[in-house]
C-alpha cells in the first residue's frame, strides 16, 4: 500500500463515475456517476494526507468534499423533483433546453 | 515489510477490488436498485480503506452517510419509477462511445500522474488522536471553513425545499393577497 496504488485506485473510481455522470440519461445515474468521481476524491485526499502530509488541515479538505458531496446531492434531488413535477420526466434528454 | 503493513496492503487490495467492481457494477447492472446497493458497497469499501489510513472519523462519516444517502436514493427511485420499474432491466444511456473514450483517457492521465510525479518525502508527523486534532483545528484555525460551510448547508436547504415544494398561492396570485386567481394560459405565472 504506497500512494501511487492508492492515487491509481481513486482514479480507477473517478473514471468510472465519469463514465457515469457522462454516459446516463436518468437524473439519478447521472448523480451517482458524481458521487463516484467524488469518492475518488475522498480516496486521494486521504492518500495525499496519510502519505504527504499528516496534518489535520488535510481531514478538514476531506470533510469539505463530504459537504460538497452532501450540497450536490441534495440540490440535484431537489432539481429532479422540480423536473419531474413540471415535465412528468427525470431524464437529461428531456431538459436539455434548460442548457441554453 | 512487516506483518502488520502486509495485511494492510492486503487488505486495502480488497477493499480496492470491492470498490472499484462496485462501481463498474453501479453502470452495468440491470436494475437502479441494484445499481444504488452496487453503489453503497463501492463508498463503504472506501470509507473502511479510510479507516486503514487511521481516518476513522471521516472512515465512519463516510460509511454512515452514503448508506443513508442510498437509502434515501432508494426512495427517490420508488417515488420516480414505482417500485417494479426501479427493479426491472433497464439501460438508459446515451454518448456511451464519447464517455468510455473520456474516461479511459482520465484514468491513463491520472494513473500515470500518480505513478511518474516524483512525490515527496512525508513531512510532519501524525497526531496522537487524529478525531481530536481535527476538532481542535475545526474550532481553531480553521474555523472559517466550519463558517463558510454552515451557511451553505443552510442556503442547500432553503433552496432545495424551494425547488422540490409546490407552487404556493404566491405563485398563483402574486403579491397581491385580494387578487383572484390568474386566467393564465401556462400554469403557475403570477397573473401581471
Amino acid at each position: 500500500m504506497t500512494l501511487e496504488t492508492v492515487l491509481i485506485v481513486a482514479a480507477a473510481l473517478f473514471s468510472v463515475g465519469l463514465y457515469g455522470a457522462l454516459s446516463q440519461q436518468v437524473v439519478v445515474m447521472v448523480m451517482m456517476g458524481l458521487e463516484l468521481m467524488l469518492n475518488g476524491v475522498i480516496l486521494a485526499g486521504a492518500a495525499f494526507w496519510w502519505f504527504l502530509a499528516p496534518a489535520p488541515e488535510g481531514q478538514v479538505l476531506l470533510l469539505v468534499v463530504i459537504a460538497a458531496m452532501t450540497v450536490e446531492m441534495a440540490m440535484g434531488f431537489a432539481v429532479a423533483i422540480a423536473l419531474h413535477r413540471h415535465r412528468g420526466t427525470d431524464m437529461t434528454d428531456m431538459a436539455a433546453d434548460l442548457s441554453r | 515489510m512487516t506483518e502488520t503493513s502486509l495485511v494492510t496492503a492486503l487488505v486495502f487490495w480488497a477493499l480496492a477490488v470491492v470498490a472499484v467492481a462496485a462501481g463498474v457494477a453501479v453502470f452495468r447492472v440491470d436494475s437502479m436498485a441494484r445499481a444504488t446497493y452496487a453503489l453503497a458497497t463501492s463508498f463503504v469499501a472506501v470509507g473502511l480503506a479510510l479507516l486503514l489510513v487511521d481516518l476513522d472519523y471521516i472512515g465512519l462519516v463516510t460509511v454512515l452517510m452514503m448508506v443513508m444517502e442510498m437509502a434515501i436514493m432508494a426512495v427517490y427511485m420508488i417515488m420516480f419509477m414505482g417500485m417494479n420499474p426501479a427493479l426491472m432491466p433497464m439501460s438508459m444511456v446515451h454518448g456511451q462511445r464519447t464517455a468510455v473514450g473520456a474516461a479511459t483517457a482520465t484514468f491513463v492521465l491520472l494513473a500515470a500522474g500518480a505513478v511518474l510525479v516524483p512525490w515527496p518525502e512525508r513531512r510532519g508527523v501524525p497526531a496522537a488522536d487524529h478525531t481530536a486534532a481535527l476538532g481542535e483545528a475545526l474550532m481553531g484555525a480553521k474555523m472559517l471553513v466550519m463558517m463558510t460551510v454552515s451557511p451553505v448547508m443552510l442556503a442547500t436547504i432553503v433552496a432545495g425545499i424551494v425547488l422540490a415544494s409546490h407552487r404556493t398561492r404566491y405563485d398563483r396570485l402574486g403579491d397581491d393577497l385580494k387578487q383572484r386567481p390568474a386566467d393564465d394560459p401556462q400554469p403557475g405565472g403570477v397573473g401581471r
